[in-house]
């Protein structure tokens, strides 16, 4: 029933729910949970939003984690809203991640909202390789091929219809952003296009995955 | 009191004489409260302020006296000149300033240190000073409230705004009266309950209405056209109207439209008449401009909006023409109003229909406005989002006790009836969000003190909260400039989904010229005068009226004569043609008729409740339609149709209409609907629980914020009872859901459904098709087609498709 993609020669499944499958190393990737970002915001004084978004950022997580099985779950940077909100997580998060991490390899990859180690089980780490796809939060402008990254929240338009996305060229694949309360940036922007070559194809996210082409540079 | 000497002789130096209701308000200046109902042009502003100017004259009055609000700040800037004539006149030593939008921080700051005795402001303004610490300071002394075109504040949440503020003044300055002055509404009882202090009454004086206004439908040669909103076709013979008149207005109903006409317009006038553009999304350097030259008499035209609608003074205004049907009859005899200041001649309008339904719609509001049968809709209680936001003003200026808030937040008519719960629930959700997990005990809003007050958590929040105050909702815009090296002169504002949709060397229009995109910097797009593209039409946001029920009902009544001689030839030929075809409308049954065009299956239903009701009702059709399998996949909503186009044909449309559970139905289809999240966001915008101008950091490259559908969404899921949703409900029931209308509609067509069914386009429904704002069904039929057209663009993009074990897999080229 899912969609898969073939990048590197490796095929994987990029998830209805904005997160990756890749089955032959029984791994999942997520990218941008920015878990703790409505406490964040009432911290600095903005306005109180409601404060579900990680317990239902986790659900979905938990949820993927359930249908996939996987032996590895690699959080791809922006897991935290920032240090302050992964220090301040409540007990019952807590124990919801501590139970997702039971039986399984789990790595955090720092992101610019969550860098250095933090009170969370699981390992840390600035970047990881696997096979031949290199895990990183921040796209390099000349990066090797393989790279899979996150941090633009990459979104798509088709038909009005707006849509987190993955992209995909040869060279990289990016994951839209899983965390509730993350925006997106538009797939036509030039921050996002000038990442990727003019045969990018997108990924939508939504009831199931569809595959579009990036609309090329006017 | 009674108008001194001095008053008298300068009357009679202007060869007037002081109007009765004018020497009945200075008669009565003692009342606490008191509401003047005067057509416009009978001097009743300056009797507001009779009682001011003779306070005053003594030169005893220290500090602040009276404050004036408008809803305009261009009427501040033309009070500031009225007034300006008697002071200087009569040499009374009394300081008028404006505070606006437009006033100088310089001298915004200058005036709370050293208020003049006459300050001419907005409700918002108000709210704003109302944070500051030293409000108490400036306001000391303050005697009188006058508060003009108090009809149109009370249609809306400023005027709620507006009276909580002023509760708080009297709070303040017990001695404080209030004058309202108001034009003609159809329920003056309701306008005083606002106005004054509850419980304390307030008289209504009302001037003399004056005659009757001169008022008909313009004859063309040329055919309205069956569709739009435009008016387009009018134009020569608008043109020779505004020739023979000394100054004209032209009113629209949208600023879109006035742009439009104002384009046009100039490619017709080969004579070169002086015509200008007035609307709300102008520059202010460009408002003033068409506004001073008013005032000298030098245009013998303007295209207008809303912002015209109000007692600006224009002295020689001898015509009015409006374009497009007004929607609602009280709204146009307002604006007839503004031709003819000279009491106690007629005024003269002309009413364009913009396309042949209108026609109907135009003839039945000239019958209304002969009859001077006014419309309207009842207010409700006050609205519980502008009480939040008004607890986070009271916040913003000191600690304060909640009892004493509560006492004076209900001393407002349109929140006396607030139960003490209700209030205490609102202070909740404003000081910890009122959540059901209790996740900001340590991130509260507000806190209460150990000795009861509650504050501030943060004293710095009251930026945050200053930059989130009033209760119009904006929705984004960009500043538009012309793009040169001195910096560029402010054109205006435009939509920024507008801007979004601009790529560079297209067109636009804005202040009736046509200026070509040529980028957007730090948030300002760029043009130039280049152009050589036929523009796009800007898209501006404004109000879309409904027509109103009475409106409705004089049409549905029409509908019934068996011939039709008020009407124009053609129109009355159409509807003739309708009756033979299929049927007419009428008020106790409902007509659906069902025919197939252009490869889809389409349903229209003849509900007549006006836009927003039918809009709703096409969302509520829709989804039973979608429930029923019957793969709907769009629908455009009049003011008097709704028309459903989908994959299969509707074979009994009864059950969709079936009243008995239509209201569970609602309830239900209401919580995940995107009314209710539009809804949402404005309501909890004022609230304070969302801030303002999220979307504002997009395009510096970082990622956008998200939607607040995303916020609604999640507290739907997790915390459905709570308060800001049931405000929601509560303002989406009342505005853009209008759910009421349909039950009215249900009511009176008691489930007699007149189902036709016909195999071409009926003649009623015709112009539906031509009808902008078409509203896509997000279900199973669309998911198909962005399915299908995903593919589509694959195989265009001759990308590979290779199936691997029964499912599909893209392959990127390498």
């Amino acid at each position: 029933m899912n969609l898969t993609c073939v990048f590197r020669g490796e095929t994987l499944s990029p998830l209805p729910s904005g997160a990756l499958h890749w089955s032959a190393k029984d791994m999942l990737v997520v990218s941008d949970l920015h878990l703790g970002k409505s406490e964040r915001m009432a911290r600095r004084g903005g306005a109180l939003l409601p404060p579900y978004d990680t317990t239902e950022t986790l659900t979905r997580l938990s949820d993927d984690i359930q249908l996939t099985a996987p032996k590895t779950v690699l959080c791809l940077g922006d897991s935290f809203d920032d240090i302050w909100a992964a220090n301040a997580l409540d007990e019952e998060h807590l124990s919801t991640i501590a139970t997702l991490q039971a039986g399984r390899r789990w790595l955090w990859i720092e992101g610019n909202h969550d860098p250095g180690p933090l009170d969370v089980g699981g390992t840390h780490l600035a970047e990881h390789r696997e096979g031949p796809l290199t895990f990183r939060h921040i796209a390099f402008e000349n990066c090797e091929a393989g790279e899979v990254s996150g941090h633009y929240h990459p979104k798509a338009r088709v038909r009005s219809a707006s849509r987190p996305c993955f992209l995909m060229d040869d060279r990289r694949l990016m994951l839209p952003a899983y965390g509730c309360y993350t925006g997106g940036l538009n797939w036509t922007t030039p921050e996002l296009r000038r990442l990727f070559d003019d045969r990018a194809t997108a990924f939508l996210t939504g009831r199931k995955v569809l595959a579009v082409p990036v609309p090329r540079a006017a | 009191m009674v108008l001194p000497t001095e008053f008298h002789s300068w009357f009679s130096s202007k060869g007037w004489s002081p109007h009765p209701h004018q020497l009945n308000v200075v008669d009565r200046a003692f009342e606490p409260s008191l509401l003047m109902i005067a057509p416009t042009g009978g001097g009743k502003t300056l009797s507001g302020f009779l009682p001011t100017l003779i306070e005053l004259s003594s030169g005893d009055h220290q500090g602040l006296h009276t404050l004036y609000v408008s809803p305009l700040k261009a009427l501040a800037a033309d009070i500031k000149r009225n007034l300006g004539t008697p002071i200087a006149d009569m040499r009374l030593p009394i300081r008028v300033e404006d505070r606006t939008g437009d006033t100088s921080a310089t001298q915004k700051k200058r005036q709370r240190a050293d208020p003049p005795h006459i300050v001419l402001t907005t409700p918002e303004r108000i709210a704003l000073l109302l944070t500051y610490e030293d409000a108490p300071r400036m306001f000391a002394g303050l005697s009188r409230v006058v508060v003009d075109e108090i009809h149109a504040l009370a249609e809306s949440k400023r005027g709620d705004q507006l009276m909580l503020c002023l509760a708080e003044l009297q709070a303040m300055c017990p001695d404080l009266r209030r004058i309202g002055l108001s034009a003609t509404v159809e329920d003056p009882d309701s306008i005083a309950h606002i106005l004054a202090k509850h419980p304390d009454p307030c008289p209504i004086l009302y001037a003399d209405p004056g005659p009757k206004p001169d008022i008909a439908m313009l004859d063309t040669t040329e055919l309205p056209p069956w569709s739009g909103g435009g008016g387009k076709y009018a134009i020569p013979r608008v043109l020779e109207e505004v020739k023979k008149h000394k100054t004209t207005l032209i009113f629209h109903n949208t600023r879109a439209q006035a742009e439009i006409f104002f384009h046009e317009l100039w490619l017709a006038n080969d004579e070169g008449l002086p015509i200008g553009i007035h609307h709300g999304s102008l520059a202010r350097a460009q408002r003033e401009k068409v506004e001073a030259a008013m005032v000298r008499g030098d245009l013998r035209a303007i295209v207008c909006t809303g912002t015209l609608d109000l007692g600006i003074d224009w002295g020689d205004v001898d015509l009015i023409i409006q374009i497009g049907a007004p929607k609602n009859v009280k709204r146009l005899v307002q604006r007839i109003g503004r031709a003819n200041h000279t009491y106690n001649a007629p005024s003269k309008a002309l009413v364009v229909p913009a396309n042949r339904f209108e026609v109907v719609e135009c003839a039945a509001a000239l019958d209304a406005v002969n009859e001077a049968d006014l419309d309207g809709e009842p207010r409700g209680r006050g609205p519980k989002d502008v009480l939040c936001q008004h607890i986070l003003v009271r916040a913003c200026r000191d600690p304060f006790e909640a009892d004493e808030f509560f006492e004076t937040v209900t001393t407002c008519g349109a929140f006396h009836d607030l139960e003490r719960e209700e209030f205490d629930a609102c202070l909740d959700m404003v000081a910890t969000g009122g959540y059901a997990l209790r996740a900001y005990d340590r991130w509260q809003r507000l806190k209460q003190r150990s000795d009861g007050l509650w504050e501030l958590r943060d004293p710095r929040a009251s930026q945050h909260i200053r930059m989130n105050l009033g209760t119009i909702q904006d929705t984004d815009t960009l500043k538009v400039r012309l793009k040169n090296r001195m910096g560029g002169k402010p054109l205006g504002e435009i939509e920024e989904g507008f801007a979004a949709s601009l790529t560079p060397g297209d067109t636009f229009l804005i202040g009736g010229k046509v200026v070509r995109y040529e980028g957007l910097r730090e948030m300002t797009v760029e043009v130039t005068r280049r152009a050589e593209k036929p523009p796009k039409i800007a898209t501006f946001m404004g109000t879309k009226f409904a027509t109103s029920t009475q409106l409705s009902s004089r049409i549905l009544d029409m509908f019934q004569q068996d011939s039709w001689p008020q009407l124009p030839q053609h129109t009355a030929d159409w509807l003739a043609l309708q009756r033979r075809v299929s049927k007419l409308p009428s008020a106790d049954r409902l007509l659906v008729e069902s025919f197939p065009h252009d490869g889809r299956q389409h349903t229209c239903v003849y509900g007549f409740a006006g836009r927003n009701a039918m809009q709703t009702l096409g969302l509520l059709v829709t989804e039973r339609m979608e429930k029923a399998g019957l793969a709907p996949l769009g629908f455009v909503s009049t003011d008097y149709a709704v028309l459903i186009w989908g994959l299969n044909s509707v074979p009994d449309p009864e059950p969709l209409f079936e009243g008995a559970n239509l209201r569970d139905a609602f309830e239900q289809w209401l919580s995940g609907n995107a009314v209710m999240k539009r809804t949402f966001r404005a309501s909890a915008t004022i609230a304070g629980l969302l801030e303002r101008n999220w979307g504002h950091q997009r395009r510096t490259g970082r990622q956008a914020s998200f939607s607040s559908d995303i916020l609604y969404d999640t507290l739907l899921k997790y915390d459905p009872d709570h308060l800001m949703l049931a405000i929601t409900r509560d303002e989406a029931m009342k505005g853009l859901v209008d759910f009421g209308r349909i039950e009215e509609m249900l009511e009176r067509t008691a489930g007699q459904v007149d189902h036709v069914i016909l195999d071409r386009v009926t003649p009623l429904a015709a112009p539906l098709f031509l009808e902008p704002g078409r509203v896509p069904v997000m279900g199973e039929g669309r998911e198909r087609l962005l399915e299908q057209e995903t593919e589509r663009l694959m195989s265009a993009a001759g990308l590979d498709q290779i199936p691997t074990e029964g499912r599909k897999s893209w392959r990127v080229p390498y």
